[in-house]
């Protein structure tokens, strides 16, 4: 994807969601605004496995993983008596960093359906891991006292003030994971995806970097985790079931991978598509599966390859 | 003392013996080519001296240190560097993309995750000039994947020259070219001597009885002879085993 069309993509993206509570409120319908707060969060999260997919050439298929610690960070914290969403959010990436520099590590000793295998093996530990957490409701999971506090107030109370905190997140990991992109290290993490005997041919040690970005991306899924559990009161091991690991997949690929906004633009077509679809039937993912189809049998870099083709540019 | 010195090299697969007990030494500044029918194991000689594989036994020392042990990378970041007889590039990446990426191996840290790699100067003006060396500089902003045989055979040398080596292996750089294509690349090869060592493996044998100051001959994994070109063309052993002449 060329770089205007990127950020005409983005500006669109953000500029519009910035928008929607104005929408909302003309509209009076203040749930939406609740639904955007969860597609942001997704987003996040889509993003983060963009990086290592779509740029590093792994496949991780247990993001949904990091979205549990992320969660559980807030779960757990509060019931300590921490309230504060800056610290959630420190716990939330030191947690998971650990937990993916360890899975990543061994992970990354193997290559392909292997790899896709092994970062699924070390999410459902996790996942069951958390489901035995008794403490934490098991398998029911623990419902919020409350939401984190900003400041020491309770703003994220209100369903705007989280929306928006969630939207400056998720810009704000936007443009970090672009500069990463585009930086020294971003330019080893793609060769390494072009073609590892080359890089180690001109004297880099490939695995350093991978695991690297491995890191990054799990510490940024988790903080999508605490915005989840923010936005629905509520933490479950279900948030890292391996359909959710799936999901996050099908957000990144539907988009587009390796451009970065294409993830984010992948999570929201996939969350309203699941949010309207399931309104006419309950089989809505039957209708989902199609529509998935069709988008990569046309395109091979989902909806933003059709974006370019129909911008004109190559 | 010898730049690159190989002692007892062994390479085998099961019952197949690939490499047999090689022993070479490539000597500061020359151009040093191997030769030998296909099949005799000279790719897998410059893997295992390049560090890709690891040999069953044997010693390896450059620069008066043993390498033996050290993997790939470790061996090009101490100046020995290899090219590919099938080429191997950065396909998605632009021409410049794939010299300067070989450029910032060498050039500081790569944990720099902020500071866009693109607008760095140091590291596109040395591999603008490896680029120019094998005639490529017009070239810069094409996708590395859309490029001709013979342009990526270009790039793949200065790839390799971009590492700026101590030792070059060279592994068939004229593979797949011909006329005007394989003339630049012997020239742009020729052009290196006194300035790189190179260890030359080619099959166009013109090239390398006109490139090389020495030549060793490599049959069934075992070298039979090392001498100058003219010592080469004489050898009876090297006739009837390599040129298929009875003696």
């Amino acid at each position: 994807m060329s770089p205007r069309l990127r950020n005409i993509a983005a500006l669109v993206i953000f500029g519009g969601f910035a928008l929607l509570p104005l929408l909302a409120g003309m509209l009076g319908e203040s749930f939406l605004i609740v639904i955007a707060t969860r597609i942001l969060a997704f987003a996040i999260a889509a993003l983060a496995l963009d990086l290592i997919l779509g740029y590093g050439g792994m496949v991780s298929f247990g993001h949904a993983a990091y979205l549990g610690i992320g969660a559980y960070a807030v779960a757990i914290l509060q019931r300590a008596g921490i309230t504060d969403l800056t610290l959630h959010l420190l716990a939330a990436i030191v947690a998971a960093a650990p937990f993916a520099l360890v899975t990543g590590a061994i992970s990354l000793r193997t290559r392909g359906v292997y790899f896709i295998m092994i970062t699924l093996a070390f999410a459902q530990m996790a996942y069951f891991f958390f489901v035995s957490l008794s403490t934490y409701g098991g398998d029911d999971g623990v419902t919020l006292a409350a939401r984190s506090t900003l400041l020491g107030q309770p703003l994220l109370e209100s369903d705007r003030v989280l929306f928006y905190v969630t939207l400056g997140l998720l810009i704000v990991l936007y443009l970090l994971a672009l500069r990463i992109t585009q930086s020294r290290f971003g330019r080893v993490l793609t060769g390494t995806r072009e073609n590892p005997v080359r890089m180690q041919a001109i004297g880099y040690s490939p695995f350093r970097f991978q695991l690297t970005a491995y890191v990054i991306s799990g510490c940024m899924a988790a903080v999508a985790g605490v915005m989840l559990a923010n936005q629905t009161e509520f933490v479950s091991p279900a948030l890292m079931n391996w359909h959710r690991s799936g999901e996050l997949i099908v957000m990144v690929v539907l988009g587009g991978i390796g451009n970065l906004i294409g993830a984010v633009g992948g999570a929201v077509i996939a969350l309203l598509l699941e949010e309207f679809l399931s309104r006419f039937s309950e089989h809505w993912p039957l209708f989902f599966g199609l529509i998935l189809i069709g988008v990569v049998l046309a395109s091979r870099d989902g909806v933003s390859g059709l974006i370019r083709r129909i911008g004109g540019a190559k | 003392m010898s730049l690159l010195e190989v002692r007892n090299l062994c390479k085998s697969y099961g019952a197949l013996t690939v490499t047999d007990d090689v022993c070479l030494s490539v000597e500061e500044g020359e151009l040093h080519a191997i030769i030998g029918p296909n099949g005799a194991g000279k790719t897998t000689l410059i893997s295992q001296l390049s560090g890709q594989l690891p040999s069953n036994s044997g010693k390896v020392r450059f620069g008066g240190e043993d390498i033996t042990r050290l993997v790939m990378p470790q061996r090009v970041r101490r100046g020995l560097s290899r090219s590919f007889q099938i080429t191997s590039i950065l396909p998605a990446f632009s021409v410049m993309e794939n010299v300067s990426t070989a450029v910032q191996a060498r050039e500081g840290s790569s944990f720099r995750f902020f500071a866009p790699v693109a607008s760095e100067v140091a590291l596109n003006d040395q591999a603008r000039a490896a680029l120019a060396r094998v005639g490529l500089e017009d070239r810069t902003d094409a996708r590395a994947g859309s490029l001709s045989h013979g342009e990526k055979r270009q790039l793949e040398l200065a790839i390799a020259l971009a590492t700026n080596p101590r030792l070059l292996l060279l592994d068939e750089p004229l593979a797949g070219t011909s006329g005007p294509e394989a003339e630049r690349l012997i020239r742009v090869i020729g052009s290196l001597k006194g300035e790189v060592t190179v260890l030359l493996i080619e099959h166009d044998m013109d090239a390398v009885f006109a490139l090389a100051d020495r030549i060793s001959v490599l049959v069934y994994g075992r070298l039979i002879a090392t001498g100058t070109g003219e010592a080469i063309r004489a050898d009876r052993q090297v006739r009837s085993a390599y040129l298929g002449e009875d003696a």
